[in-house]
């Protein structure tokens, strides 16, 4: 390997992982404020892309029709239960954020469509549509049993991801999508030549992380989400109420994995089941930041975006199993390195 | 319910399994063979994540690597299949041996993710390793012959499949009910309490995973010759998960459950493709997997115990003997009355800045009742921790019995003949009194794996029923050996620990905060059981802060404050000494 090849595979590399730095950041995010390890982040994101696609072809996409499906689900299971509780005074602001916002944010994409919307305008039509899914699965599958061990909802979490692979080929199809480039500009640095789209997907990351930063330590939700991750019991006596925040991590998570999607569709062609691999392997970046520091889940995903783009040149059959082994010396080293208090597993 | 419903019950099942080909169709026949198949998994999985607590979502990577590993020997190179079954399971035991030496001392979720990650590099492995086929798989492999004769048709290796599956749920309940198994059962109730009997947790746990790692291969075995072809799919990380879901909708926990669970995911996703397309018209196989994982969720929602220990509640109990007389297990040499039996020795452990136990000595002596006392932050619990190997110290050194314990493991300052119990009530909640302090005589005894699955360890067996039930006796819990723990008032489970410690035949007894939590009764109770055990000649060491109950009934006092030794003395001295009132008033100004 010459050193050409060797930068040429770093930059390569530095942008897949800036994608899925992106999305280990959300899966930090959401594992610290609601302790389930989100394996579908990854289906978020390909969804994302497969989403732009469809607006791109002047499609109405069936992320659409997803989120009606879900949010009409929410709406059931959200009545049902505060009638069972006596609350139905609440009813109505249930509607309104479970059954309203969103089919007026789907309401709002059709129309839009219709008037064949210039790309920026699209990229945002896909974010919207993509984010409110995430918080809708989460009132659907992780409420009822938000008090489980960390192994019940990664469990619930893996067979979620396996419905949402099924959903993905009912509502998008199987075929593969690669949209057009953000930007065709390009440039060339020491005798090696970056796209603009490589130079895009690490910006958007860095800004991203930055936009996190700035709303975990200057604003107050941003505090009281990080008060939830400390301590659950604790922030709600303050008031904080662990749901709401739960759906506020889920909605900023997805948002992510959304950015993430739309980046990487110009690079890979996505299908639908294209998800879990990016999933997982920002998740092995978050193990590597010990599941609870953003820096750290940001460093680790670049890092497996570096070792899967020098082991594909080695081989690109085993690119996985070597990436996927790489994470046992990982896991063990983060074990050793966290102080464990005793867990005790409740019958 | 007596022993001979639950054999009758046994021999109906297995009747019904024998006849089951005569009568179904041959599709149903090949169905049965499948829900063997995972059966075998499912089962494996049971023992690993129900009884032992450790989540695998890899299994189907040891299901591949036997099926793998006989289809290399029989149809690539032309070898018999049990030569392929040989080879199978030595090879899938060495890969989970090593996987487990790796993984097994991870914490948590942690190792249940290396589980996901091997399994996703195992299965990635098999599509594409040249000369395995690759995506395309292995096909042409040849059907098991038993002499001359071929297992060709799905109702032949029908036979072959659930006498296998029936044989290893007899040898696997004898394991449950044996020294091993009591030991695996152990494992959920966390590392310290397992160390604390004198049990290896990492050994156990290896076991598991190993005996979890076999049936998963014989299941392979079976898989690669009963269909005839083998391809990567079947082994993928999405039937890895499937495996677990045939665990937990069983029952994890439940052996049986292993194969309810089998059957029922087995048919339920024969009858979501059947069906499926009658309610949604056009609607492509992906609609299945979507229901499925749908009911697997609903299910884990509201059913997380699973279904056999679901019904299990509502049958009535199995009822059991009280143990019979039986030679007595073998005894420790005592130290003599008198004799020096602990030394610590300048003990220190620092966290961080913080010294939390600064340069402590203090000796016990055999027949002595030995208390240290100290207020909140003291450095009691450290003290605790250090002296039965939770922690080790930084400096100094403790030596027990005259040996030198200060770097020993909690399991083997264990099996020295410490016996501890804990402020917070380690106990299996789920199993009976007997069964608890069973669990104490695991240092006294011998008898492992084959001897427990095979049950030829019924003699030491017997002997450790009965030790267990003369250690209830002693301290006044004998009159319902068969209770569950978790049925006990707080009182009775320290109580019931301290018998669970006293079954180990300990040289000193070291009780951690008895009194704590307990009504004035019950600590009357607890210190006239203290007092009977003193006269049994028994060392005891207690780390308590409740002044009362210590004053009356030890013989010394060690004072700690601030982490450093402040008095020791006979009770009376300690009461009337200065700088202990001051230490706990916070001084007479």
């Amino acid at each position: 390997m010459t050193s050409d090849i060797a930068a040429i595979l770093a930059i390569d590399g530095i942008a897949t992982g800036a994608v899925y730095a992106l999305v280990a950041i959300g899966t930090v995010l959401i594992f610290t404020v609601t302790r389930v390890i989100f394996i579908p982040f990854g289906d978020i994101a390909a969804f994302t892309a497969l989403t732009l696609a469809a607006l791109d072809a002047k499609r109405f996409p069936g992320t659409g029709a997803l989120v009606v499906v879900l949010a009409c689900l929410a709406t059931l299971i959200e009545i049902i239960s505060l009638v069972r509780n006596g609350d139905a005074r609440l009813l109505p602001r249930a509607l309104l954020f479970y059954l309203v916002l969103p089919l007026v944010v789907v309401g709002i994409a059709w129309f839009t469509m219709r008037m064949d919307p210039p790309l920026a305008v699209r990229l945002v039509l896909a974010l919207m549509l993509i984010t409110p899914i995430a918080p809708l699965l989460d009132r659907i599958v992780f409420r009822p049993i938000a008090d489980g061990t960390v192994l019940l909802l990664l469990t619930v979490s893996v067979a979620l991801h396996f419905a949402l692979v099924g959903l993905g080929l009912l509502f998008f199809g199987p075929e593969g999508v690669r949209t057009e480039p953000l930007t065709s500009f390009s440039t060339e640095f020491a005798g090696v030549l970056i796209s603009g789209q490589t130079m895009l997907i690490v910006l958007a990351a860095l800004v991203f992380s930055g936009l996190l930063y700035l709303f975990f330590d200057f604003t107050l939700v941003g505090k009281s989400l990080r008060a939830t991750a400390v301590n659950r019991t604790g922030s709600r006596l303050m008031g904080i109420r662990p749901a709401r925040a739960g759906t506020i991590a889920y909605l900023l998570g997805s948002l992510m994995a959304g950015v993430s999607g739309i980046l990487i569709a110009p690079v890979n062609t996505v299908f639908y089941d294209s998800g879990f691999l990016i999933g997982l392997k920002a998740f092995v970046g978050a193990i590597v930041g010990g599941m609870t520091s953003y820096p750290g889940a940001a460093i680790g995903a670049v890092g497996v975006g570096i070792l899967e783009s020098f082991a594909s040149f080695q081989s690109s059959a085993l690119k996985d199993v070597i990436v996927f082994s790489l994470l046992i010396p990982i896991l063990i080293w983060r074990s050793l390195a966290s102080l464990h208090s005793e867990e005790e597993i409740e019958e | 319910m007596t022993r001979l419903h639950v054999q009758l019950a046994a021999v109906a099942a297995l009747a019904c399994v024998a006849l089951a080909p005569l009568v179904l169709s041959p599709f149903s026949v090949t169905l049965m063979n499948y829900i063997g198949i995972y059966s075998l998994v499912a089962i494996g999985l049971a023992l690993l994540t129900g009884v032992g607590g450790i989540v695998s979502f890899g299994q189907a990577a040891f299901v591949g690597i036997a099926a793998y590993a006989t289809a290399w020997v029989s149809a690539l190179n032309g070898q018999s299949p049990w030569l392929g079954l040989l080879f199978g399971v030595a090879l899938t035991c060495g890969v989970a041996a090593i996987l487990g030496v790796v993984t097994l001392r991870l914490q948590g979720h942690f190792l249940s993710l290396s589980t996901v990650a091997w399994g996703l590099a195992i299965g990635f492995l098999f599509g594409n390793v040249e000369g395995l086929g690759r995506f395309n798989g292995i096909s042409s492999i040849p059907p098991i012959s038993v002499g001359s004769f071929a297992l060709v048709s799905s109702a032949q290796i029908y036979y072959l499949i659930w006498s296998i599956v029936a044989l290893v749920l007899l040898l696997g309940y004898n394991l449950l009910d044996s020294r091993l198994g009591r030991a695996m059962r152990a494992l959920r109730g966390g590392n310290t309490l397992v160390e604390s009997l004198g049990i290896n947790a990492f050994r156990i746990k290896l076991v598991t995973f190993v005996i979890a790692a076999f049936l998963a291969s014989l299941s392979g075995w079976l898989y690669a010759h009963m269909s005839r072809f083998i391809s990567p799919g079947p082994f993928d990380a999405s039937m890895g998960i499937e495996y677990l879901m045939m665990t937990m909708v069983g029952g994890a926990g439940s052996l049986l459950g292993g194969v309810v669970g089998a059957a029922i995911v087995t048919l339920l996703k024969n009858s979501v493709q059947d069906y499926l397309p009658l309610i949604a018209k056009g609607a492509s196989g992906q609609l299945e997997i979507v229901a499925f994982s749908a009911l697997f969720i609903l299910f884990l929602q509201w059913a997380r115990q699973g279904i056999v220990p679901s019904i299990a509640r509502y049958l009535p109990k199995t009822g059991r003997e009280r143990p019979q007389p039986a030679p007595p297990l073998p005894r420790r040499p005592q130290p003599g009355p008198g004799e020096l039996l602990l030394k610590v020795d300048g003990a220190e452990r620092r966290f961080g800045g913080l010294v939390a136990v600064n340069n402590v000595s203090f000796e016990v002596r055999s027949g002595e009742i030995v208390a240290v006392i100290g207020p909140n932050g003291a450095g009691k619990s450290t003290m605790f921790n250090c002296l039965t190997g939770a922690l080790r110290v930084n400096k100094g050194e403790i030596v027990f019995a005259g040996r030198m314990i200060t770097r020993d493991p909690q399991s083997r300052i264990a099996k020295a003949g410490v016996a501890r119990t804990f402020q917070h009530v380690k106990l299996r909640p789920r199993m009976s009194l007997l069964e608890n302090v069973m669990l104490g005589t695991y240092s006294r005894t011998r008898s492992g794996l084959f001897a427990g699955a095979f049950r030829l360890n019924q003699r030491e067996e017997a002997s450790a029923r009965h030790e267990a039930l003369m250690q209830l006796e002693r301290v006044g819990l004998g009159d319902k050996p068969f209770e569950l723990a978790g049925n006990l008032p707080l009182g009775n489970q320290r109580i019931l620990e301290i018998a669970r410690a006293l079954a180990a035949d300990p040289a000193l007894l070291v009780l951690d905060e008895p009194a704590a939590g307990l009504r004035r009764q019950e600590k009357l109770r607890l210190a006239e059981l203290l007092r009977s055990l003193r006269a049994d000649h028994l060392t005891i060491l207690i780390v308590e802060h409740d002044m009362e109950f210590v004053m009356s009934l030890v013989d010394r006092i060690v004072v700690l404050d601030f982490g450093s030794k402040l008095c020791e003395g006979v009770p009376s001295a300690i009461r009337s000494d200065e700088r202990v009132q001051e230490a706990y008033l916070g001084g007479v100004a």
